[in-house]
C-alpha cells in the first residue's frame, strides 16, 4: 500500500506533495483555530499507539493468516476528521523515516492515499452516515465495515493513478487496477472489522470518547467541492508547470497514444516543444524512452546510434561498474580520512 | 515475538547514531533535508530506462557513512529489507515491456528488464539517503529543520509528541502481545473476539496517559508550542555543503557520466 520513491516521477511526487502539504496546513490552522488544543498531546499519544496496536495482530478465520490494525478510520472516529489527518501523517512520516516504509518523496502520496480518502470521505460520508448518533452494535460494525472497505479502496485506486501516470512501472493501467482492487478487498474488510472491534469496546466502557466527536458539528460545512476544485488546480498547474520546465511527455498523454496507436511509443522521437527547448528536452526527459535516443546524448556522437534502435550496452556496463567500484572507494578513502581526523 | 523486540531495537539504534560527533552530524539540519530532497529529486527524475547514468549518486549516500562513522553493515540492511518489495513490483515490467532496446553480446535485453533493475537502483539510493539523513540528523533536528522550513507548528508539535511516546507505547504493545502469545499457546485467543477488548483497553490506558500528561503540561505552562535548544544556524559550512552536493547531483543528471567512461575504457 505505501507507495515507494522509485516508482514516482518527480511531477507526480511533487503535486502531492503539495497537496499534502496544503491538507496539513489547512488541519492545522483548524486545530488551531478550534482551540482543540487539549488534543494536542492526544493526538501525540495516539499516534505512538497506533504502532503499538499494529504488534498486537490477529488471527484471520479459515486462512491460517493474521492480520492487524491500520487505524486511520479509528483514530477519525476517536479524534475528528482534521486531527486524525495530522495523526496518520505523523505516523507515516515517521514509518518512512525509520522503516522506509515508503520514500520521501512518496510521503506526499502515501499521506494522501491512506489519509485523506479515509478521514474526509469514508468518515464522514459513509462512517458517520451509517453509524448515525446512537449506534447499535450490529450498525456500527456494518458502518465501520463499509467506510473502511470503500476508503481502501479509493486508496487503492489513488496508488494506480498515481503510479500510471508517473511511468516507471510498465504495468498497464487496467491490468493494475484489476490487480489492486480485489486484493485490497479483503484488507479493508479486515481493517473495518478490527476497527469495529476496538470501537464496539470502547463505546462500551466509556461512551463519552466517541460521543464527543459524533457531537462535533464542524464536518457539515466541510469545504468538500472547494478542496477538490482547489486540489484539482493545484495538481493541473504544478502538474503542467512542472511537466514544462522538465519537458516530459505528459504522461496521460504518452498512455493515450499508446491506447490509440497499439504501441507503446510513437514511432518517431518527439518533440513537442521548440527547437531550442529540444537540447533541453533531451537532457532532461523524464522519459527518455524513445527508442531512438536510447543513450544519453552528450554522447550520441560517439555511439552512433543516432538511426538504430538498438544499442550496444557495453559502454554502460563497463561504466557503470568503474563508477559504481569508484564510489565505494571513496567511501572507504573517506570513513580513513575521517577517522584520523 | 523475537521479530517485534528486533525492529523495535533497530528503530532504537538509528536514533542512537544521530547523537554521535561529526562535522556532517553537526551541520545544520536544514542543509541535510534539503539536500537530500534535492538527491531524491533528481534521481526520481532520470528516464525509466536508466541505469548506469544513476550510479554515480551512490556516492552521496557512501560519503555521508564515511564522514559520519556510520556503522555500513547495519545502513546496508535497513536498505536492503526494502529490495524484495521494489524487484516485486518491478517483476511486472519484464512482462509487459519486451522491446528489444540493448544488446549485450549475444544477448538481447528488453526495456522491461532494464526499466526493473531502474526501480531496483532507484529504490536502493533513496532509501540509503533518507536512511542516512535519519541517522546523521536525528529525528528531533528533521522536524525542527522542517518547522523552520514553513512546517506548521501544530504538525511539527505532533511529530515530536509521537516521537516521544512511541517508545513508551511500543513497549507496552509488545508486553501486551507477548502476553497474549504466552497464555494463547499459539491457538486459542487469538482471533478479533479478544482482539477488541485487548487494544480497547490499551487504548483506555493511552487516553488516560494522554490526559494525565496533558494536565502535567498545562501545570508547566505549556502553550502549544514546544520549546527546544535551536541547534546551529545556516552558515558558510552550511552553503557549501547544499550548494556543492546540489551542483553534483545537478551535473551528474544532466551528463551520463558511466557512460562516458565506458566509452572511453571499451575504446570506442
Amino acid at each position: 500500500m505505501h507507495m515507494a520513491d522509485a516508482l514516482l516521477s518527480p511531477a507526480v511526487g511533487g503535486t502531492m506533495c503539495a497537496a499534502t502539504a496544503g491538507t496539513i496546513a489547512w488541519c492545522s490552522a483548524k486545530v488551531r483555530k478550534d482551540l482543540e488544543e487539549h488534543k494536542v498531546p492526544l493526538m501525540g499519544v495516539l499516534g505512538a499507539f497506533i504502532f503499538a496496536a499494529q504488534m498486537i495482530n490477529f488471527a484471520i478465520p479459515a486462512t491460517g493468516s493474521s492480520g492487524h490494525l491500520g487505524g486511520g478510520l479509528l483514530l477519525a472516529i476517536l479524534l475528528g476528521p482534521h486531527a486524525a489527518f495530522l495523526t496518520i501523517a505523523s505516523v507515516l512520516f515517521i514509518q518512512a523515516l525509520f522503516f522506509a516504509d515508503g520514500g520521501l518523496l512518496a510521503l506526499g502520496c502515501n499521506i494522501f492515499n491512506l489519509g485523506f480518502f479515509q478521514v474526509f470521505i469514508a468518515y464522514p460520508l459513509l462512517y458517520r452516515k451509517l453509524a448515525g448518533r446512537r449506534p447499535s452494535q450490529g450498525r456500527m460494525i456494518l458502518a465501520a465495515l463499509i467506510a473502511a472497505t470503500v476508503g481502501l479502496q479509493l486508496a487503492a485506486f489513488a496508488v494506480v493513478l498515481e503510479t500510471t501516470a508517473s511511468g516507471i512501472s510498465a504495468l498497464p493501467f487496467k491490468a493494475f487496477v484489476l490487480l489492486m482492487q480485489p486484493i485490497h478487498l479483503p484488507i479493508g474488510v479486515i481493517e473495518g472489522l478490527a476497527t469495529a472491534a476496538v470501537v464496539a469496546f470502547v463505546y462500551r466502557a466509556r461512551p463519552e470518547l466517541i460521543e464527543s466527536t459524533l457531537a462535533e458539528r464542524h464536518m457539515g460545512k466541510f469545504p468538500i467541492r472547494g478542496m477538490l476544485v482547489g486540489f484539482s488546480l493545484a495538481a493541473l498547474l504544478l502538474g503542467g508547470g512542472v511537466s514544462w520546465f522538465a519537458s516530459t511527455q505528459p504522461d496521460g498523454l504518452e498512455w493515450a497514444i499508446s491506447k490509440v496507436a497499439g504501441t507503446d511509443e510513437l514511432p518517431a522521437p518527439v518533440h513537442p516543444l521548440h527547437s531550442t527547448l529540444a537540447d533541453i528536452q533531451d537532457k532532461m526527459a523524464i522519459f527518455s524512452s524513445d527508442t531512438e535516443r536510447t543513450e544519453p546524448d552528450d554522447s550520441g556522437k560517439l555511439a552512433a546510434t543516432g538511426s538504430s534502435p538498438i544499442d550496444t550496452g557495453l559502454p554502460g556496463l563497463v561504466g557503470g561498474i568503474t563508477t559504481l567500484a569508484a564510489c565505494l572507494l571513496a567511501g572507504v578513502l573517506l570513513r580513513s580520512f575521517a577517522r584520523r581526523a | 515475538m523475537l521479530a517485534i523486540d528486533g525492529s523495535l531495537l533497530d528503530f532504537k539504534r538509528l536514533d542512537l547514531l544521530a547523537m554521535q560527533e561529526s562535522a556532517v552530524h553537526r551541520l545544520d539540519p536544514r542543509a541535510k533535508v534539503l539536500t537530500t530532497l534535492v538527491f531524491i529529486v533528481c534521481v526520481v527524475s532520470f528516464g525509466r530506462y536508466e541505469v548506469a547514468a544513476m550510479l554515480p549518486f551512490c556516492l552521496y549516500p557512501l560519503a555521508l557513512l564515511a564522514l559520519g562513522d556510520l556503522p555500513t553493515g547495519y545502513i546496508a540492511r535497513k536498505v536492503m529489507v526494502v529490495i524484495p518489495f521494489a524487484v516485486m513490483v518491478g517483476l511486472f515490467n519484464p512482462l509487459f515491456d519486451r522491446q528489444v532496446l540493448l544488446q549485450l553480446g549475444p544477448l538481447d535485453i528488453w526495456g522491461g528488464w532494464l526499466s526493473c533493475l531502474s526501480i531496483i537502483v532507484r529504490t536502493i539510493l533513496t532509501v540509503a539517503a533518507a536512511v542516512t539523513l535519519v541517522a546523521i540528523t536525528g529525528f528531533p533536528a528533521i522536524c525542527e529543520a522542517l518547522e523552520r522550513l514553513g512546517m506548521p507548528r501544530v504538525f511539527a508539535v505532533q511529530l515530536l509528541f509521537l516521537y516521544r511516546y512511541i517508545f513508551v507505547l511500543t513497549d507496552e504493545g509488545g508486553r501486551v502481545a507477548r502476553a497474549r502469545q504466552l497464555r494463547s499457546c499459539g491457538k486459542r485467543g487469538q482471533g478479533l473476539r479478544h482482539f477488541g477488548p485487548l487494544l480497547g483497553h490499551l487504548l483506555l490506558r493511552t487516553w488516560e496517559r494522554a490526559e494525565r500528561i496533558h494536565m502535567a503540561m498545562l501545570a508547566r505552562g505549556f502553550t502549544g508550542e514546544v520549546h527546544a535548544r535551536r541547534r546551529g544556524r545556516f552558515g558558510g559550512r552550511e552553503v557549501l555543503f547544499l550548494l556543492g552536493w546540489s551542483a553534483l547531483f545537478v551535473a551528474l543528471r544532466l551528463y551520463n557520466f558511466p557512460q562516458f567512461l565506458g566509452l572511453l575504457l571499451t575504446g570506442n
